[in-house]
């Protein structure tokens, strides 16, 4: 995707796409918590009530609009829910009570509307997550995470994955042209005890390197904290803003559950 | 005048039992740039850890400008010990070449524009100041080595511990960090195989070999000495001759 400056390709920053708009500024934090609210009310609307579902849709779209995400982003990342969208495929054709026939083929009507419910709601979380990884980048999502009190210890190994995932990815690709530069080819089954003696001594190379990561790090002084290295500050407009979203959904679901009665 | 490092007596046995130390004694003035010589399995990894606490608990003591190395100092004393290790990799953890800078002053307690100023200042000491925001990663090897420098700069050490400074460089980055180190107004201890680079920086040499300081004195003196080269499997670049290098 090309884009008006790019910064780069860690693990983190693929998924960002770098644009200065209202949504990108907000703090992380901020984000992370609109989102997950906005997906509670997407979970607890009633799955009868169709019309709810457009709606959440075009809030999206909209919030999409604003940060200047185009579909040309989003659309190929949600492929990722491909491996969900054929089990909510598969329901229709499994079940009991009322059924209707499509173009001569027997569904479940019970399945169908699980069915349904699962790909909505799935896709709608699915686009959310998208939404908040274009527009965050992994490193502010994890400071992010700290100030929602998200324990120090996870965050410090996630921070860690990113920063070695390529060095380890580097190792891994040395010993793949290693191995092959001594005629190996993988082939089959035959050649398993190869790659898990790689996997291996991967593992024991990337341990190896956690232990000096981890004298390096007591030589400058660390105690088990990572210092607080960005000074932040977050503002009721920035939360006010984000609650837009989820404060929005939260009136469709209450609407669709009156109706729903 | 106390010394920057004192090392008197220190012998240290390994958990498993194998003795890398056997008495190491050691005296570096302030100002002073030292090359720690000697073979693989001498030693010279085991004395850098002891210099600031991460192994401990031999026989002997170390002093960093008059505070003894142990757990009670341990924060200023890795304030005042910074140790640049062999691997960029190893040393750079943090997210970006800032954050991983302002790590070691943040620990002590630096904040805020004292901390920015830190930062900065330590970059252009390495000549590295517009990759600030820049992920390790995306710097080549001997950027990446100035700036494991640079995370140990800023937090304004005592002295300056290098473990294989020139390890991996191509030769214009090894000159480039050698003008970077000779420009450093700060007492160094460079362990290297590197003998060239060790003349070059250093006038001052001592050899550890099995545990033990052999020899301590001039650089050049040392490697004029074919008798004390040989016997601690220390060898000159074939062409190289000391003489030939102007003092």
């Amino acid at each position: 995707m090309p884009s008006p400056h790019q910064h780069g390709h860690d693990a983190g920053e693929r998924l960002f796409v770098h644009r200065h708009t209202r949504i990108h500024s907000l703090p992380a934090e901020v984000k992370v918590v609109a989102m997950v609210a906005f997906i509670f009310t997407v979970i607890a609307t009633p799955i009868e009530q169709f019309w709810a579902f457009g709606v959440y849709a075009l809030m999206l779209i909209a919030v999409a609009a604003v940060a200047r995400i185009p579909a040309t982003v989003i659309l190929p990342r949600m492929l990722v829910e491909v491996p969900f969208v054929l089990f909510a495929l598969l329901m229709p054709f499994f079940g009991t009570g009322a059924t209707v026939n499509v173009f001569g083929v027997t569904l479940y009507q019970a399945g169908l509307l699980a069915g349904w419910g699962i790909l909505i709601k799935g896709t709608l979380g699915v686009v959310c997550s998208i939404l908040l990884a274009a527009t965050t980048p992994a490193r502010d999502l994890l400071l992010g995470l700290e100030r929602l009190k998200v324990p120090q210890l996870i965050v410090q190994i996630t921070s860690f994955m990113l920063r070695y995932t390529h060095v380890v990815g580097d190792e891994m690709n040395r010993m793949r042209v290693a191995r092959e530069s001594r005629g190996f080819h993988a082939t089959g089954i035959g050649s398993w005890p190869v790659i898990a003696r790689s996997a291996g001594a991967l593992f024991i190379r990337s341990y190896e390197r956690g232990e000096r990561v981890h004298l390096a790090m007591l030589s400058r002084g660390y105690t088990g904290r990572l210092p607080e290295l960005t000074p932040y500050t977050t503002t009721s407009a920035d939360w006010t803003t984000a609650m837009v979203l989820p404060a929005a959904g939260l009136l469709i679901a209450l609407t669709a559950w009156w109706i729903q009665k | 005048m106390t010394s920057t490092l004192k090392i008197s007596g220190l012998a240290y046995a390994y958990p498993d039992g194998y003795q890398a130390l056997f008495g190491v004694d050691l005296d570096i003035q302030r100002g002073e740039r030292v090359a720690l010589l000697g073979p693989n399995g001498a030693g010279k990894t085991t004395l850098v850890l002891h210099l600031n606490g991460i192994l401990a608990g031999g026989v002997g003591s170390v002093e960093v400008a008059g505070l003894t190395v142990e757990k009670e100092n341990f924060q200023e004393i890795r304030r005042r010990v910074g140790i640049v290790f062999q691997d960029p990799d190893d040393q750079l953890f943090m997210p970006t070449v800032h954050d991983d800078i302002a790590f070691g002053p943040a620990n002590m307690g630096v904040t805020g524009d004292e901390l920015e100023a830190r930062v900065s200042e330590a970059l252009d000491l390495v000549g590295m100041a517009e990759f600030s925001d820049r992920p390790p990663h995306h710097l080549s090897f001997g950027q990446r080595r100035r700036v494991a420098v640079a995370t140990v700069l800023a937090m304004r050490p005592e002295i300056l511990v290098l473990d294989e400074p020139s390890s991996n460089l191509d030769p214009a980055s090894r000159r480039e960090l050698a003008d970077i180190l000779r420009g450093l107004d700060i007492t160094m201890l460079m362990v290297t195989h590197d003998l060239p680079y060790a003349l070059e920086l250093c006038p001052r040499a001592v050899i550890l070999s099995g545990g033990v300081i052999v020899a301590d004195g001039v650089t050049r003196d040392i490697m004029m000495d074919d008798v004390l080269m040989k016997e601690n499997r220390l060898e000159l670049p074939y062409g190289f001759d000391p003489r030939n290098v102007p003092a």
